[in-house]
């Protein structure tokens, strides 16, 4: 009983740590990635003086971020004088806590036996590294992603500002439209391995396909549903090019335009926690999980996975969020109309048409076995 | 351990102007000109970026930083007192450009004769536009005076 509450809480630790620091240092990446892009040197003068030796600490820009989140919070906490003052401090926590919750159902380790390593306290015992193993995961998944939307609507009614009403509406049609072709998106993937639990998935793309060319990973074995998932989820989180909810030169800042200091970078931040979300769920679904490609090591050193997975686990999403930045950087806004077309007359329908060859495809692989 | 718990106490006001002074989100209010010289301001090649002054917040709530550009005429006087009063402190101010400044070559009855009748000013730039180095300049000035806690407006 005391073995699993210390070995969950170790897990919980490890889920915020990770989540929380990668989302503060996408926040960097962010600005680095950018300045490469356009050729410039991007954030680079914010130092710590590092007491007794005078020596000023720049580390590439990295305490900017840092800089940004002091000032966010020792700016003026600003409510507007006709906003439903409940609502609008609740707002910002039911945009954030969503995010956080989906990590509990992310597999970020195998099946770990920490007996060995730390002897007879935990005798006996086998934990799966992931914070809640449920059966359905896949689709609470989905479920806790769709509480966001009603945060950002309650940011912009509470608000009482018609910019922030126009925000909240345009968001609202947004991602309610995308979450539709990011649930089918993943169905696929879901007949394919054939289950919902998110470890089985990871279990099942382990080894290779086509004589060993290939690992057998989600991408390769359905590039298509992959774009679509990252695609959708794009929008989900209203970045560009789907930034229509927050669009600045149409509408100030949409949805969060009363919002100051604090809470607005809880928005920010929760923008960039959803990215690590995304990447996570991209890595279980398509990349193989916290696995190596062609070489299975928790086989050779079982008692070295216990670091290692996490480790790939997290290396993996740190790309992955950083090809999702990239996108962020070369791509124009849509237009409002554009947006929904593209949602509701391509992207579905090519959901749907890609649900069907892959059906059709496994029926036939099933029928010749 | 008393005199370290000390040290950092006092040390609270420095911390909070370093985090400041690394972090300016600016807004800026184009009204004239000189919004074609902030344009290559904000562009690739003088990068304000680097001191952490480059995103543009378009809600005056969340920016701290209010950039005057261009010839204010007593119409648009209002305007940016509001816009003004809508910013949390700690805000800051630049006058950009001559008219910004005093009025520059508008002496009529039209423009306001510098933007400091209306609010306070922490930078002025001066030029007939700015050249953008003169920009960045005023930036580090402006860091500075937050780092001093000089400024007239926080």
């Amino acid at each position: 009983m005391i073995a699993d509450l210390v070995v969950t809480f170790v897990f919980i630790l490890f889920a915020m740590v990770m989540l929380l620091g990668l989302a503060t240092l996408l926040t960097w990446v962010e600005r680095k990635l950018s300045a490469m892009m356009a050729d410039r040197i991007g954030a680079n003068r914010c130092y710590v003086k590092i007491p007794l030796i005078n020596v000023k600490l720049i580390a590439l820009g990295l305490f900017h971020a840092m800089a940004d989140g002091l000032k966010m919070m020792s700016k003026e906490r600003f409510i507007p004088k006709d906003a439903d003052k409940f609502l609008f401090l609740l707002a910002p926590w039911i945009v954030f806590a969503p995010v956080l919750l989906m990590f509990a159902l992310i597999p970020f380790g195998g099946i770990i036996y920490p007996e060995k390593i730390f002897g007879s306290f935990f005798a006996g015992k086998a934990y799966l590294m992931q914070i809640a193993p449920l059966d359905g995961g896949a689709l609470i998944i989905l479920a806790i992603s769709g509480i966001c939307i009603i945060g950002v609507v309650l940011a912009g009614w509470a608000s009482n500002n018609k910019y922030s009403l126009l925000g909240s509406i345009r968001a609202a049609s947004q991602m309610i439209s995308y979450e539709v072709a990011l649930g089918l998106s993943l169905l696929p993937m879901v007949l394919t391995y054939g289950s919902l639990d998110l470890h089985t998935m990871i279990v099942a793309q382990q080894g290779s396909m086509l004589g060993g060319v290939l690992p057998a990973w989600g991408i390769f074995l359905s590039p298509l549903t992959a774009i679509i998932y990252l695609t959708a989820a794009t929008a989900e989180n209203k970045r560009i090019p789907f930034d229509i909810p927050e669009a600045e030169s149409e509408i100030i800042a949409g949805f969060f335009t009363e919002y100051s200091g604090m809470r607005m970078a809880l928005f920010m931040f929760a923008e960039f926690a959803e990215i690590v979300i995304i990447s996570c769920v991209f890595v279980v679904f398509f990349l193989g999980g916290y696995n190596l490609p062609y070489w299975d090591f928790a086989g050779s050193f079982p008692r070295l996975a216990i670091v290692l997975w996490p480790t790939i686990f997290f290396i993996k999403v740190f790309i992955v969020s950083c090809f999702q930045i990239l996108v962020r950087w070369s791509l124009p806004r849509f237009r409002y109309d554009q947006l929904l077309t593209f949602g509701w007359k391509f992207l579905l329908p090519l959901a749907m048409v890609n649900i069907t060859v892959v059906t059709l495809f496994l029926w036939l692989v099933q029928k010749h076995q | 351990m008393m005199k370290g718990f000390e040290y950092f106490t006092t040390q609270k006001d420095e911390l909070l102007a370093w985090a400041r002074k690394f972090s300016i989100f600016p807004y800026p209010f184009v009204t004239a000109c000189c919004g074609m010289e902030f344009m290559s301001v904000a562009s690739t090649l003088y990068d304000t970026d680097r001191f952490g002054a480059a995103l543009p917040r378009f809600s005056p709530r969340q920016s701290d930083l209010l950039m005057v550009v261009g010839t204010v005429s007593h119409k648009q006087a209002p305007i940016v007192k509001k816009i003004y009063d809508q910013m949390c402190s700690p805000k800051w101010v630049i006058a950009f450009g001559a008219c910004a400044v005093s009025g520059g070559v508008y002496q009529n009855y039209a423009t306001l004769k510098g933007l400091d009748k209306i609010i306070p000013v922490d930078v002025y730039i001066p030029g007939c536009p700015p050249r953008p180095e003169t920009v960045i300049d005023a930036i580090i000035k402006l860091q500075s005076k937050i780092e001093t806690g000089v400024s007239k407006n926080v």
